[in-house]
């Protein structure tokens, strides 16, 4: 079916040519008017704006100071670097990707499993799942922040105090939890949706023949259906990864990124250097960082994940 | 229980998917009630569940003369980046889907890897230009920024569709003497209707929802919904019930559009890896 299943007979001597090359280099039309517009626009908005962040990253500039001005050489960085906030929020930014993606794909796929049996109401239960993926981004945060989360009013601090316990300042005393939280209600609904997909594309018969000799769900789960979705995890994991780097709505509404560092990932530390404090250079010297380290996720990326996708 | 002939009922499973999907969906429903209650019934200990729903809050909203515009930025930039993605976007997957080179395959990576660049890295350059240019706090900005960054989600999920279709159909209508826009235009376009119309409607759910660009590049007139909802972040601003009514008009049409599409939806949003 997929690229990894070899028919069998005669094996090709050349290493997986696609079957649609067969109509040769554009089958004798002339595709470049149809591509020029798009590659070009995603040329210029690739590099134009990386150059200039570039540029910046070297140059001593403030918004607020047009007296400094001039080549920087490295000091951008210099400071950079030495400022423990960067560590930290490269640390908070990776575990807000590694925990959510983590949480959100092994309880997606518990799930799919779940509702991959036939019960009552499955198509109403399927969309109340997947619900929270529509909602933006500042609603949830808000949702969660005020009438869930809220250590005076919120419906966890009566919860709390209806068996007695003390309420929690759940952002005060859980930052990254909290935020985390948010995030997983966000992107569990994603994961439980391409992984239901995959599973629903399964053959019934081979699940019940399994059962039929005897296997647990247990079994099945691990044994058949996980390794049956092993593509759809990669694709969510590769689409998860590209939104959670990015993180800013839910932190800017929460908790600004508090309390001290706590929840400043790297995109919240760019943005308070470059539109809070109005420095530029800085801004573009951590921005570069941003760039690099997408550059490797993303080269990894394409090495394992892209290669799945059926192109 | 009925021993069906495909399938039987399985109550545990059932039961485990019934209390996961209501604690998914219960921070939507307890705002859509707090929506309905006046403010000191919503910041009321213990919640109310039961009380007489009022509507003074969406009155409240709607006589903002302000909440109209917000909206309005929402439905402008939403459909106006996500008309323009598809205008420039279906000829590119058009083209890669029916017309493959050797090169189809590092283009389509290489196109994903643009959304790969963090929004950040070129928050300053951006935030540079559109002040230079005069496009702060302006719908223009937001609509191109918001179709450059769809832009690859949305030729991919194109493709996808594109590349199933029948190619011999276009062979045959090329020998009948059709030149390829009219084959564009007559044959094709009726066939991935469908597929554009998903992907239009995924851009359009991306647009409404983003919120980096919205509230980093806007003010006040050029503010979709996502930033007003965010002006309510603010401490001393404890409104719930409003905020409540003001986020169920704001989630409520892509909510909707959501559920009705979810099946459109999931092909896309797999990027093809998933049949």
């Amino acid at each position: 079916m997929s690229a990894t299943t070899v028919s069998g007979g005669g094996a090709p001597a050349a290493p997986g040519p696609r079957q649609k090359k067969k109509k040769g280099p554009g089958g004798g039309v002339n595709t470049l008017p149809l591509l020029a517009p798009s590659v070009i626009l995603l040329l210029i908005w690739m590099i134009v704006p990386l150059a200039m962040t570039l540029f910046f990253a070297f140059r001593r500039y403030n918004l607020l100071n047009p007296m400094i001005h001039g080549w920087a050489g490295i000091n951008n960085f210099k400071f950079l670097f030495r400022d423990p906030a960067l560590l930290h929020s490269l640390v908070v930014s990776v575990v807000i990707v590694v925990g959510v993606i983590v949480i959100t794909v092994c309880l997606g796929a518990i799930l799919a499993a779940v509702f991959n049996q036939p019960f009552r109401g499955q198509g109403i239960a399927r969309v109340l799942m997947i619900s929270p993926f529509f909602v933006m981004p500042t609603v949830s945060a808000l949702v969660w922040k005020n009438l869930l989360l809220d250590p005076v009013n919120g419906l966890f601090a009566a919860m709390f105090r209806m068996v007695g316990l003390q309420p929690i300042a759940w952002f005060s005393v859980f930052p990254l939890g909290s935020v985390m939280t948010i995030l997983c209600w966000e992107w569990l609904p994603y994961a439980f949706l391409i992984l239901f997909t995959a599973l629903q594309s399964m053959d019934e018969e081979q699940l019940e023949a399994a059962r039929l000799d005897g296997a647990t769900p247990f079994d099945i789960f691990f044994n058949i259906q996980l390794p049956h979705m092993a593509r759809a995890i990669s694709v969510t994991i590769m689409i998860e990864m590209i939104f959670l780097l990015g993180v800013f709505a839910e932190i800017y509404v929460t908790t600004g990124g508090g309390p001290g560092y706590a929840t400043t990932n790297l995109t919240f530390l760019i943005y308070q250097r470059a539109l809070l404090a109005f420095n530029v250079g800085g801004a573009s010297a951590a921005g570069v960082i941003a760039i690099i380290l997408a550059n490797i996720v993303s080269a990894f990326l394409t090495r394992s994940v892209a290669k799945r996708l059926e192109v | 229980m009925s021993q069906g002939v495909v399938k039987k009922s399985s109550p545990i499973a059932g039961t485990i998917a019934w209390v996961v999907a209501l604690l998914m969906f219960f921070p939507i429903a307890w705002m859509v009630l707090a929506s309905f209650k006046t403010e000191v019934q919503a910041v009321q200990t213990p919640p109310l569940i039961i009380f007489h729903p009022t509507l003074i809050n969406y009155r409240d909203i709607f006589a903002e003369a302000n909440y109209l515009q917000f909206a309005w930025n929402s439905i402008a930039i939403s459909v106006g980046a996500t008309v323009l993605s598809l205008i420039i976007g279906v000829p590119a997957a058009f083209s890669m889907a029916f017309y493959p080179t050797h090169r189809t395959r590092g283009l389509l990576l290489w196109m994903l890897s643009t959304k790969m660049l963090p929004a950040v890295g070129v928050l300053v350059p951006i935030y540079l230009l559109c002040r230079d240019l005069g496009l702060l706090d302006s719908k223009t900005a937001l609509i191109v920024i918001n179709m450059l960054s769809n832009l690859p989600i949305a030729i991919w999920m194109l493709y996808t569709f594109f590349r199933d279709l029948p190619k011999d159909i276009i062979e045959a209508s090329r020998i009948d003497g059709a030149n390829l826009r009219q084959v564009l235009v007559h044959v094709l376009l009726p066939l991935v209707m469908p597929g554009i119309a998903s992907t239009g409607l995924l851009g359009i759910i991306l647009c409404w929802n983003e919120a980096f660009w919205s509230l980093n590049l806007t003010a006040h007139s050029a503010a979709p919904l996502t930033a007003f909802i965010a002006s309510f972040s603010a401490p001393q601003g404890l409104f719930w019930a409003k905020l409540s009514a003001a986020s169920v008009l704001a989630i409520a049409p892509i909510l909707i559009f959501g559920w009705i599409s979810q099946k459109q939806l999931v092909s896309g949003l797999t990027f093809g890896a998933v049949k």
